[in-house]
């Protein structure tokens, strides 16, 4: 699987479906901080007593810890091993420059870099706290995220990466169904829409709430 | 009409090369790419210039031989090929930048002459059928419903030119590699080596230092013959259904 293009292609495929269905999840989630504090700061606990009595508290939120960080790493990986075989399949340059493939397509590679460094930051800033202004505190997510989207650059890192996210998904989604052999001429459309619809959902959906800070709804 | 042609010259593999420029005049827009080509090379003959080299062979667009990338284009303008593609399509006075093909699967043998052999290479891990089938056989004796013989027909129209592959900005045989795959795969004459022929075929086409595909789709565009991008897709699903399956000799 791992030794060819098509099967590495298919890694990045599934590792990409995993991660969209997180987002989704997530973005679910993220969308309880316009019902208040109660009811987002319960939401926060919930996620670590899902499972409860057969799980421990907090066990099923690692579960899926490990295996978002598995699915990273194996998307990162390919990308960057096929990236690396693809530009050395093409050495020499036209001298007659033509701009090709739109722009979704044109930067999967640099927008997954700038969504790896954002998931980092991210990290850092809202799960431990390490870069957060205005004093981090555990278990009140709700205060996190407004002090998090009440600086400027707070803001701008993260609307600027859920746009990189949602070109991401308009040529990825799309793309891993072609990878995975589940395209075709008559679900090509339908599949076109999907993309579409999930990458504009999700953005909308995440955007939301720094836009819901800064005008302060979310407050 | 009067052109400017800008050429890729190249003396041999070991060369650096770069663009020539040279003007062409008394250009019929009757004449094919390939006989304005030959008109230039007929002057540059006469002056005791080296002409330049690039492949042709059938110039009636069916056999796969001639390249070029014209102004960026893999095979020009037209969505044919280069002998194909007549001087009506360009405006006197134009400039042209002609190159050959770019992959590193390729090289360049001389000026506008790549070697594409790495396509004959792919060809040879799988795509044939093993059993000897003489003369052709009866038309009844192996019954093909219509639209498999239509998707294999599609796909059997690959010339082989590598338009694709000089149009991939990965550089990568996808497009070739999955026409000749679904053409045998779709068949039942190919159905007893389905699985050995995608994997040893996508084995070998990654050996030859193709990339791999990202789905920017300019294969697809340029291809003279419309071999389609979903051709793509089902040769991903025909690899992992052998992959699944453990087809391997």
């Amino acid at each position: 699987m791992w030794d060819s293009t098509v099967g590495k292609k298919a890694v990045m495929a599934a590792s990409g479906l995993i991660m969209l269905l997180y987002l989704v999840a997530h973005m679910i989630g993220n969308l309880k901080v316009f019902f208040g504090p109660g009811e987002f700061n319960a939401y926060g606990h919930w996620i670590r007593t899902v499972g409860e009595p057969f799980m421990h508290y907090g066990w099923t939120l690692w579960i899926i810890r490990v295996v978002l960080v598995a699915a990273v790493v194996a998307h990162a990986t390919a990308a960057y091993q096929l990236s690396r075989r693809d530009i050395r399949a093409r050495p020499a340059k036209y001298v007659h420059k033509k701009r090709g493939s739109d722009y979704a397509t044109r930067t999967m590679r640099w927008g997954g870099v700038i969504l790896g460094l954002f998931i980092v930051w991210h990290i850092l800033d809202l799960t431990t706290g390490h870069v957060h202004t205005g004093g981090f505190q555990e278990g009140r997510p709700y205060q996190n995220v407004v002090d998090s989207f009440s600086t400027w650059y707070g803001n701008v890192i993260y609307i600027v990466a859920m746009l990189a996210l949602g070109l991401h998904i308009r040529h990825g989604f799309w793309s891993a169904a072609q990878t995975l052999g589940a395209g075709g001429r008559a679900r090509d459309r339908f599949l076109k829409a999907a993309a579409n619809l999930l990458a504009l959902l999700l953005t909308a959906g995440f955007v939301a709430v720094p836009v819901g800070v800064m005008t302060g709804v979310v407050s | 009409m009067r052109l400017t042609l800008r050429v890729w010259r190249q003396r041999n593999a070991a060369d650096e090369g770069a663009m020539s420029t040279y003007q062409v005049d008394g250009i019929s827009p009757d004449m094919s790419f390939l006989e304005m080509l030959d008109t230039l090379n007929e002057r540059l003959i006469l002056e005791g210039e080296d002409p330049i080299a690039f492949d042709h062979d059938c110039r009636e667009g069916i056999c796969g031989a001639c390249s070029l990338v014209i102004n960026g284009d893999a095979h020009g303008p037209e969505r044919t090929t280069t002998c194909q593609l007549h001087m009506r399509s360009f405006r006197d006075g134009d400039v042209i930048d002609v190159e050959p093909w770019r992959a590193a699967a390729f090289p360049v043998v001389k000026d506008l002459v790549v070697d594409r052999s790495a396509f004959d290479r792919i060809i040879q891990a799988g795509g044939y059928i093993t059993a000897p089938t003489g003369a052709a056989p009866e038309a009844h004796a192996t019954p093909v419903p219509k639209p498999d013989a239509d998707r294999a027909f599609e796909h059997a129209e690959c010339i082989g030119c590598g338009a694709c592959v000089a149009a991939c900005p990965n550089g990568a045989a996808m497009l070739f590699t999955s026409a000749k795959v679904n053409h045998l795969n779709v068949l039942p004459q190919g159905a007893p080596e389905r699985g050995t022929r995608v994997l040893d075929m996508v084995e070998r086409m990654d050996a030859e230092g193709f990339g791999g595909c990202t789905l920017a789709g300019e294969c697809a565009t340029v291809c003279p013959k419309g071999i389609p991008l979903s051709s793509i897709t089902d040769m991903n699903r025909e690899w992992l259904r052998a992959t699944a399956k453990g087809a391997r000799r």
